[in-house]
């Protein structure tokens, strides 16, 4: 394809900051390269500023009685919503991420492909926003493991059940168990009661004790906030009666057409089940599942971003590998709303501050709308860039402390039997997999999918990619080559084939 | 086991201490596969080394298709007949050996259908399809109003129409696996992640093993199945080849009804964007639904290197071809899109058998958008030569000396 003539057009005047992601991290972006002189344009599926987090108060078991605030808008969305550089884009998914090819005036600047309306309406507008800098904020989803029977109705995420019981104040069940690893199973085991669920059990397969116990520790990684925030979780917990047993587990979901009782076992350090710790726990209609969060790793893998250790790669300033393209929030690690909001300030004043460089630094003669595009900017200076990313680093600090409290050790493995679904959309079982690593001697993870199809459907693999991908390096007692084949989606959002065949504007 | 040609030279150089072998094939791919498939069946001591994970280059990004439907005729006609008859017989041979399962490959003779919406076009169509019955093609023209009995929701702005009974289509990674685990019950061994950095030679100039990530690895014969690659790895070789990437997008839907696509169905420009050296970007519409119901759509050739940036601009020709064959199509989702890069030859002719500037390295690459269909035949075709036995058909208009020519160019190594 020959280059669209304005790809060689200068920077625009003044430039364009297309941030994706409205949660904690990209509203705060928005407002910190806003507030210095950028335009911004902020992309969000969703159709209120605050992302997944703003659906839940800051301390749990306050305003989730409060029907009347869910309505209100919280100062975040207000703060967006009065500066005016800011064009809020609600409802949008961002299909396609196209670098322009080099040498492009800015290193950072992209074709960001969006598509406008209630998801699954017909004829859904398509634009495309040519962005200056990229910031990149798409967080993560809850990551869920499989277990024989979570394929059943009524097994469902931590986080989908929260938003249910946030967002609609609809309880997911009447009579439902908690299962999975990490503080962020408290507040989802927390909105149940309010909406009128029975919370049977919290299972933590983990061992966090050892980090709780430790005050010190807690206090000094997740600062005095966290520790009174895990407080309120705790008195919340006691205040519904919720027993909460760590080393524990939902093994198994049983039931005819949906799910009707769980199996629960001790787990060992490795999260083995103990043997003849089994015990049924039933009658139930709901299990909700959550053993972390996957970050949402398309959108920065078609930017070339680098990712190490399953997060978006970023430098003390959130920039990525990809100059010009910024990541905050949960693609860099989860340390909760406050850290990545102070990630999210931080990546909007460097791609600002980066973004005037480049104009300081191009040849003014042979390109008068560097100074011009730069007169409308007013960086931050770099005092206030380093107070910023001091912010940063205690949410960093807290992120890593509780990954390492939250490790998932390789023992779900054993919860697998032949016929278990490994991936849920095209069916496939844990069997199969192993036929297709064992018997066909697939040994990366794209041959692993066309060869028995997991990750090939509705999901594409989001759900299933990263069990996939472990349960492969198993079998070969070794890494699978590209461990991320299935998070690369060129494609980052389904498109109707005649949305997708008409030619869009571009602004 | 000894390995004699029938010439009586002695091709066994097998060295089980050092993991040597009579031959080291390059690349894992379909291509790849077939060669060690039908060298094994030969009694050859096979070794298989990929630098990536097993078929998981050009091979896996390609539709399946074998094709007659497209190919003018000639040598590559003649190869994709070969190729079309073999794979049925392969597949069956392969069943018989490992068991219904592990040969499965969802090998499906589903038909092609070309079709044209303009005059010009049909009757250029009609005349291709004449050409092709003469050289033993079966291709029928249908009457018009026909083509809607053979697929319901085609345009109805269809002016002509061929249909092609023999195109078929199969799995590409399932049938790579399938050859391989055939070539792995016969002895032969894989080995993915090896880089192969070049090749050894002897004071007579033959290649007597290849250099690799993992050492040097003995042996009597270096096949490059290295698909968009062969160019860089003849290069290094010492042979140069002229193989460039030549780049393809595809777009999946969501699965649609069974029937809804039942045969392969392109526009009648598809074979001359095929045939075309153009460089920049080519599209023309193909559409053709999968066993799991759901619909590729393709064909985009642009030759940009290995340049795998997706464009948007690439997607939406894409879509508005087959949203026009296809109106129906307008309302589905489109799930995924991907892209590979088919190994591209000057004159759209594959390079199958040895190369006289370095005997004892041979070459089975270059087949661009058609490797899939022409495995079958090339791997046969690669192992009657290697094993001195007479071809099934012409190697000539295959071998690498063509190149030679001077409408090549001088820059491949040729004096």
């Amino acid at each position: 394809m020959s280059a669209p003539s304005h790809i060689a057009a200068p920077l625009t005047a003044p430039p364009l900051v297309v941030v994706v992601g409205a949660g904690p991290a990209g509203a705060r972006a928005a407002l910190s390269a806003a507030r210095c002189g950028a335009r911004v344009a902020l992309v969000d599926s969703g159709e209120r500023i605050g992302g997944q987090y703003h659906r839940q108060p800051a301390v749990a078991g306050k305003a989730v009685a409060g029907g009347p605030d869910a309505s209100a808008a919280h100062p975040l969305e207000l703060a967006v919503a009065t500066q005016p550089r800011i064009a809020h884009l609600p409802r949008t998914t961002v299909w396609a991420l196209e670098p322009l090819p080099e040498p492009g005036p800015a290193p950072g600047r992209h074709l960001v492909h969006v598509q406008q309306g209630p998801a699954d309406d017909r004829g859904r507008p398509v634009r495309t926003l040519a962005a200056d800098a990229l910031v990149l904020c798409t967080g993560a989803f809850d990551r869920a493991l499989p277990f024989p029977g979570w394929e059943l109705p009524g097994v469902v995420t931590a986080g989908a059940a929260q938003a249910l019981a946030r967002g609609q104040r609809t309880a997911v069940g009447g009579r439902v168990v908690v299962s999975g690893t990490g503080p962020f199973l408290l507040p989802v085991a927390l909105a149940l009661p309010e909406v009128g669920a029975r919370v049977l059990g919290v299972y933590e397969a983990g061992n966090p004790a050892r980090w709780l116990r430790s005050p010190a520790a807690a206090l000094r990684d997740g600062g005095p906030g966290r520790v009174a925030e895990l407080g309120s979780y705790a008195a919340g917990l006691a205040r519904h009666r919720v027993p909460y047993r760590t080393r524990h587990a939902v093994v198994a979901a049983h039931g005819r057409d949906r799910v009707e009782a769980v199996t629960v076992a001790r787990l060992d350090a490795g999260w083995h089940p103990v043997a003849g710790s089994e015990q049924r726990i039933g009658p139930v209609d709901a299990v909700c599942v959550g053993y972390g969060f996957t970050p949402q790793l398309e959108l920065p893998l078609a930017a070339g971003c680098a990712v190490r250790g399953g997060h978006v790669a970023v430098d003390a300033r959130q920039a990525t590998t990809v100059p010009g393209v910024y990541a905050a929030g949960e693609l860099t690690g989860v340390a909760g709303a406050p850290a990545a909001a102070a990630e999210g300030e931080l990546a909007g004043l460097a791609a600002v501050a980066d973004l005037a460089d480049l104009a300081d630094l191009a040849d003014l003669a042979e390109r008068p709308w560097a100074a011009e595009a730069a007169a409308h900017l007013a960086p931050p200076s770099p005092a206030r860039l380093a107070a910023a990313a001091s912010r940063v680093r205690s949410g960093r600090r807290f992120a890593r402390a509780l990954a390492r409290a939250h490790p998932v050790p390789g023992g779900w493995r054993g919860w697998l039997r032949e016929d278990t679904l490994v991936c849920r959309c095209e069916e496939v079982s844990y069997g199969e997999l192993r036929d297709a690593v064992a018997a066909r001697g697939a040994d990366g993870m794209r041959a692993l999918k066309l060869t028995c199809r997991a990750g090939l459907g509705a999901c594409q693999g989001r759900v299933c990619g990263r069990n996939t991908a472990e349960l492969a390096a198993a079998l070969l007692g070794a890494p699978v080559a590209d461990p991320h084949a299935m998070d690369r989606r060129p494609l980052a959002h389904p498109v109707r084939l005649g949305d997708l065949a008409e030619p869009p504007p571009i602004d | 086991m000894r390995v004699l040609r029938e010439d009586g030279e002695d091709r066994q150089v097998r060295d089980d201490g050092g993991g040597g072998a009579d031959v080291v094939i390059v690349g894992s791919g379909v291509v790849g596969a077939a060669c060690a498939e039908a060298l094994t069946r030969r009694g050859a001591c096979v070794l298989v080394l990929d630098r990536g994970p097993l078929a998981a280059g050009t091979t896996a990004c390609g539709e399946g298709d074998l094709l007659v439907s497209n190919k003018a005729p000639g040598p590559g006609l003649t190869l994709a007949q070969a190729s079309l008859s073999r794979w049925p017989r392969l597949l069956a041979a392969l069943r018989e050996e490992l068991g219904p399962g592990r040969a499965e490959c969802e090998y499906e003779v589903k038909g092609g259908l070309a079709v044209a919406t303009g005059e010009p076009e049909g009757a250029a169509l009609c005349d291709f399809a004449a050409a092709q019955r003469a050289a033993g093609v079966d291709a029928r023209e249908l009457a018009p109003g026909e083509a809607a009995a053979y697929e319901p929701h085609l345009t109805p702005g269809v002016r002509a129409a061929v249909h092609y009974p023999q195109d078929a289509q199969l799995q590409p990674v399932l049938a790579t696996t399938s050859l391989l685990a055939a070539v792995r019950a016969r002895g032969g061994r894989i080995r993915t992640g090896v880089d192969v950095a070049g090749v050894e030679t002897g004071r007579d100039g033959r290649a007597v093993g290849v250099r690799t990530s993992e050492g040097r690895i003995p042996c009597g014969a270096v096949v490059n199945a290295c698909g968009p690659w062969a160019g860089e790895f003849a290069a290094a070789a010492g042979a140069p080849l002229p193989v460039l990437p030549r780049r393809g997008t595809v777009l999946v839907t969501a699965p649609l009804p069974h029937g809804t696509v039942r045969h392969k169905v392109y526009d009648a420009g598809y074979a001359d964007t095929a045939r075309s050296a153009d460089p920049g970007l080519q599209v023309s519409a193909v559409v053709e639904a999968t066993q799991a119901g759901t619909v590729l759509i393709g064909s985009s050739r642009q030759r940009c290197g290995f340049d795998g940036t997706l464009r948007a601009g690439v997607l939406r020709a894409l879509a508005r071809g087959a949203a026009q064959l296809f109106p129906v199509l307008g309302g589905v989702p489109v799930m995924r899109a991907y892209g590979g890069f088919r190994p591209y030859t000057p004159d759209h002719l594959p390079v199958v058998g040895e190369d006289p500037r370095r005997p004892g390295l041979w070459h089975a690459t270059g087949h661009e958008g058609a490797g899939i269909g022409l495995a079958a035949a090339t791997g046969e075709l690669l192992a009657e030569l290697w094993a001195g036995e007479p071809p099934h058909l012409d190697p000539e208009p295959f071998r690498v000396q063509r190149f030679a020519a001077a409408r090549f160019g001088r820059e491949n190594g040729w004096h």
